[in-house]
């Protein structure tokens, strides 16, 4: 076993030095490796930060949400509508709730108004998100008028700007009170956007929503469960697109490994050949080529690991930004909190460490069978 | 010691060029003795001492060592035989370019997995020896053709083999770097190494350090002294 | 079909496996074929330096089976969220019926590889390289179980639709379910200690039997295989019905996977990486045992098999030992009334 062990640091060392003799050979590989990795942990790193922003964002919305359609279609939820629904067993809590979508002509976006269940702002002021801080330039206890749908002009006195903490949501919400919410939008009286329902046991949502379709046919329960697992899957689907384009580049990248192994120079084939010739085994040339390609992936794979870390949790992936996000164009800046998942890590080695290990595998093997006596042969 | 019966050694066998280099070999080569193969360029000189070193198998017949038939081994218990009881000088030194004098040596080590600080110290007691402790440092490329050489005769000490296999030594050395050669042979002669070595410098095969001198043509023995 | 990256990653893998040894069979072939260790020839000494490549290859082969064995499971957990009803990997699992038998194929597929290297390790040290035909005849028929191993594990994946109802191990593993997991867990708690305990401490004896011996007695080699894949069997049956439940703490929560998350700090790789590793060594010592009194192999098997007897005694060892500890520490109470 010791005799094993030095024998393996040997090799390590045999191969370092060789590394470091033909350092620009090895470095061109090297960048191409790194940057395979940096693209691929990016492209992972993001879709997987993402999909935690959307739990995160989840876990504190409602267990069921109900709506009503009409032809179809999303309609308000008429007064009266509630009593129907609260003899239902394992609802803990139910509330209507009040939210739409305004047009800003001056920013050119879409602003969520809303009317928060909890702390509700006071009468003409309103709480607003960090992207409409940003956009129109606002900060608190700022004055802001918006035209209403009617053409009437509404004043506001921002009271608060919400954290930057998950601002995937928030960058755009508007927060005010019932009573304005409902002159703004001229909103009937005893109507609502939709029902929130909380349901304590997670086992029971399921029969609540089987409950609920059942004595209101119009409506349209959704669970969070349900949206949660179409978010996971909508981010792995576009993970695993991303992936699969980016197929032809560790094919290319395979390629080039494959075409660097075999491509030994005339100086690296002498070598071999004189390391056979003093004694140095098939399986010993083969080891030391195998403890070469684990450096040169470690380094490649940690370094383009890092490199994809600060790209997507510093720079919020500026390069993959708009092919992978790609639902409103109103976040301009959003910082996703950092998270790496051994999954994902896991993953990423079997997409670029797996390739490379089978590309050089024959290149190696070719290698290492050099006749021991070509160095006398000359 | 060494005993080849019968050997015949074929390159690109079944092809259009398949060649004979060695047609019927029989020779012994004696334990504490040096041997010289001498012969013209194409001779079979060296595919012989390939043989005889374990680099390369005989197409056809016996090689024995010390008695026990290795001529069916695969390759890599010949590797092993290799590095325990045979020592090469070859013809072009063959130091591998960027390393020290020191790592070098011991390279021949690696495989063994000996404790380092042994190789190491076993390198410096050789290159004592060989008057070059003080290049011990030195990248092999930065050393005379000399020291070179001599580089070249530790690494094949390093292991302490039985059986030293030496190329055309002098071929690439002037005449006084020759007749060095020639005194380093003599004393590791005196230790009780067996040496076997091809040659058509004067030099060498007419020299007293060289027991047996065996002429070479066509892949073929033609007696000596 | 769920357009995954990890599932992507794992068919990448197998299907590298198999193109791996579906490029090695025609060599193999002609290894059977032309293989003589006598000649001198060109062809033989090719032969031979192929060996080279395909022992490298099987390397890889069985490294990557056991990196995907992890990445399936790990993968399993994940996507538990994906499906509902399923909680976690055992309910990613049951989503059809090729999920179960995709992981045993790659367990045994691992297996099977780390008996073949072990062959393959005698083999080479013997100067005649006595078994180069076996090995390449055996080879030959690994590979359509790798194709088969991949070929399951791709139905699974096919057959992965989010949203199924699926039972997780909550329902799966409770008592009266007449599926093979479920009877594990559905065996009390102290005849499967009985079972885990006996089993473990017989491959443990027969370890050391054969290990002491120095490795020299066929039939302990033999027995030591067999106590090894029994061994195996019991310690994941006793993981089920009570280990599990001493680390979650909670006497009906019987599930071979949780154990892996992070919420119970990884403790399950302590379990099953000693675990595979001694039940590897265990396999691969009576592997090896047909081929003791070949005269080549006479001195090479006993030390090689007292070497994997050794590596399995205290693989086994550690597996109890820390189960045991496991046990010891947890403040569940299985056996107060017993």
């Amino acid at each position: 076993m010791k005799l094993w062990l030095e024998k393996q640091r040997y090799l390590i060392d045999y191969t370092l030095a060789s590394l470091a003799r033909r350092k620009a050979r090895n470095l061109g590989l090297l960048l191409v490796y790194t940057l395979l990795v940096f693209m691929l942990a990016s492209v992972t790193l993001y879709t997987h930060a993402l999909r935690q922003e959307a739990a995160r964002v989840l876990a504190s919305s409602p267990e069921v949400i109900v709506q009503r359609m009409v032809a179809g279609r999303h309609d308000l939820i008429p007064p009266g509508y509630m009593e129907k629904i609260g003899r239902i067993r394992g609802v803990q809590k139910m509330e209507g709730r009040l939210w739409g979508y305004y047009y800003d002509t001056v920013t050119r976006a879409n602003y969520t108004f809303m009317v928060p269940a909890v702390s509700v702002p006071a009468n003409n002021e309103i709480i607003v998100g960090p992207a409409l801080e940003r956009s129109r330039g606002l900060a608190r206890n700022n004055g802001v008028t918006f035209r209403s749908y009617s053409g009437k002009l509404h004043s506001f006195v921002i009271a608060e700007v919400l954290p930057q903490a998950s601002e995937l949501v928030s960058a755009d919400l508007v927060l005010m009170s019932e009573e304005n919410f409902r002159a703004f939008f001229d909103y009937p009286v005893g109507h609502y956007t939709d029902i929130a329902l909380s349901v304590a046991n997670p086992q029971e949502v399921r029969n609540v929503a089987l409950k609920l379709a059942a004595a209101l046919p119009d409506a349209r329960p959704i669970l969070r469960d349900e949206v949660l697992r179409t978010y996971a899957s909508i981010f792995d689907w576009r993970e695993g697109i991303v992936l699969a384009l980016l197929s032809a580049a560790i094919l290319a990248f395979g390629i080039l490994a494959w075409e660097k192994a075999s491509g030994l120079s005339a100086e690296e084939k002498r070598e071999i050949g004189i390391l056979k010739a003093i004694g140095w085994e098939t399986g010993d040339v083969i080891k030391m080529k195998f403890w070469e390609g684990l450096l040169v992936s470690l380094t490649a794979f940690l370094v383009g690991f890092v490199a994809a870390y600060v790209h997507v949790f510093h720079f919020a992936a500026a390069l993959f930004e708009p092919v992978l996000k790609g639902w409103a164009v109103l976040y301009p800046r959003f910082q996703l909190s950092p998270h790496i998942d051994g999954v994902q890590v896991a993953t990423l080695f079997f997409f670029t460490v797996v390739p490379y290990a089978a590309a050089v595998l024959v290149p190696i093997w070719k290698a290492a069978i050099t006749d021991p006596d070509t160095v006398m042969r000359g | 010691m060494i005993k080849l019966q019968g050997i015949r050694k074929a390159f690109n066998q079944g092809r259009d060029n398949e060649y004979w280099a060695l047609n019927g070999i029989d020779l012994h080569v004696e334990a504490n003795k040096v041997t010289a193969l001498r012969g013209p360029s194409g001779s079979g000189k060296t595919t012989l001492l390939t043989i005889v070193g374990c680099l390369a198998r005989p197409t056809v017949g016996r090689v024995s060592l010390m008695g026990e038939d290795i001529s069916g081994l695969p390759e890599r218990f010949l590797t092993e035989i290799r590095r325990r009881r045979f020592g090469f000088i070859f013809q072009q030194f063959n130091l591998i370019k960027g390393l020290s004098a020191l790592d070098n040596i011991i390279l021949p080590g690696y495989p063994t997995g000996r404790p380092r600080h042994e190789l190491l110290a076993r390198a410096d007691e050789l290159l004592a020896g060989l008057k070059l402790g003080h290049r011990r440092e030195a990248k092999v490329e930065w050393l005379s053709g000399g020291e070179q050489q001599r580089v070249a005769i530790c690494r094949a000490l390093i292991n302490d083999p039985e059986l030293l296999i030496a190329d055309e030594p002098t071929a690439n050395l002037d005449s006084h770097l020759a007749r060095e050669f020639m005194a380093i042979l003599r004393d590791l002669a005196a230790q009780g190494r067996t040496i076997l070595l091809t040659s058509h410098d004067p030099l060498v095969v007419d020299s007293a350090v060289v027991h047996r001198v065996v002429d070479m043509r066509d892949g073929k023995l033609q007696g000596g002294r | 079909m769920i357009f995954q990256p990890a599932i992507i990653a794992l068919l990448l893998a197998s299907a590298l496996c198999v193109l791996g040894l579906a490029a090695s069979a025609p060599f193999a072939f002609e290894v059977m074929r032309r293989w003589d260790i006598r000649s001198g020839s060109e062809r033989q000494l090719q032969l031979e330096r192929r060996t080279y490549l395909f022992s490298t290859l099987l390397t890889l082969v069985l490294g990557l089976q056991l990196a995907a064995v992890l990445l399936f499971v790990f993968n399993a957990e994940k996507m538990s969220g994906m499906f509902v009803g399923a909680m976690c990997a055992v309910g990613t699992l049951n989503v059809n019926a090729f999920g179960f038998p995709a992981l045993n194929a790659k367990i045994a597929v691992f297996f099977l590889a780390a008996m073949w290297l072990a062959i393959n390790h005698v083999d080479s040290r013997a100067h005649d390289y006595p078994l180069v035909r076996i090995k390449y005849g055996l080879l030959l028929l690994m590979a359509p179980l790798l194709a088969a191993s991949a070929w399951i594990e791709l139905q699974y994946f096919l057959g992965l639709k989010a949203d199924v109802i699926t039972s997780c191990c909550g329902s799966l593993f409770s008592e009266g379910s007449p599926t093979l997991a479920a009877e594990a867990s559905a065996m009390a708690p102290l005849p499967a200690m009985w079972l885990f305990y006996g089993s473990l401490g017989a491959a443990i004896a027969l370890a050391a039997w054969h290990g002491l011996g120095g490795g020299r007695s066929r039939v302990a080699g033999y027995a030591l295989a067999t106590a090894s894949a029994t061994a195996f069997v019991a310690t994941i049956a006793g993981i089920l019905s009570f280990v599990s439940l001493y680390i979650y703490e909670h006497p009906h929560h019987h599930c071979p996977f949780c154990i892996l998350k992070p919420e119970y700090g990884y403790q399950g790789y302590w379990l099953y990486v000693p675990l595979f590793f001694a039940t590897a060594a265990g396999l691969a010592a009576g592997a090896v045992q047909p081929f003791a009194r070949i005269a080549s192999l006479r001195e090479i098997v006993p030390g090689f098999s007292r070497r994997l007897a050794a590596i399995a005694a205290s693989g086994f060892a550690l597996t109890a030992g820390i189960a045991t500890l496991m046990i010891w520490q947890s403040r569940l109470m299985l056996l107060a009334q017993a």
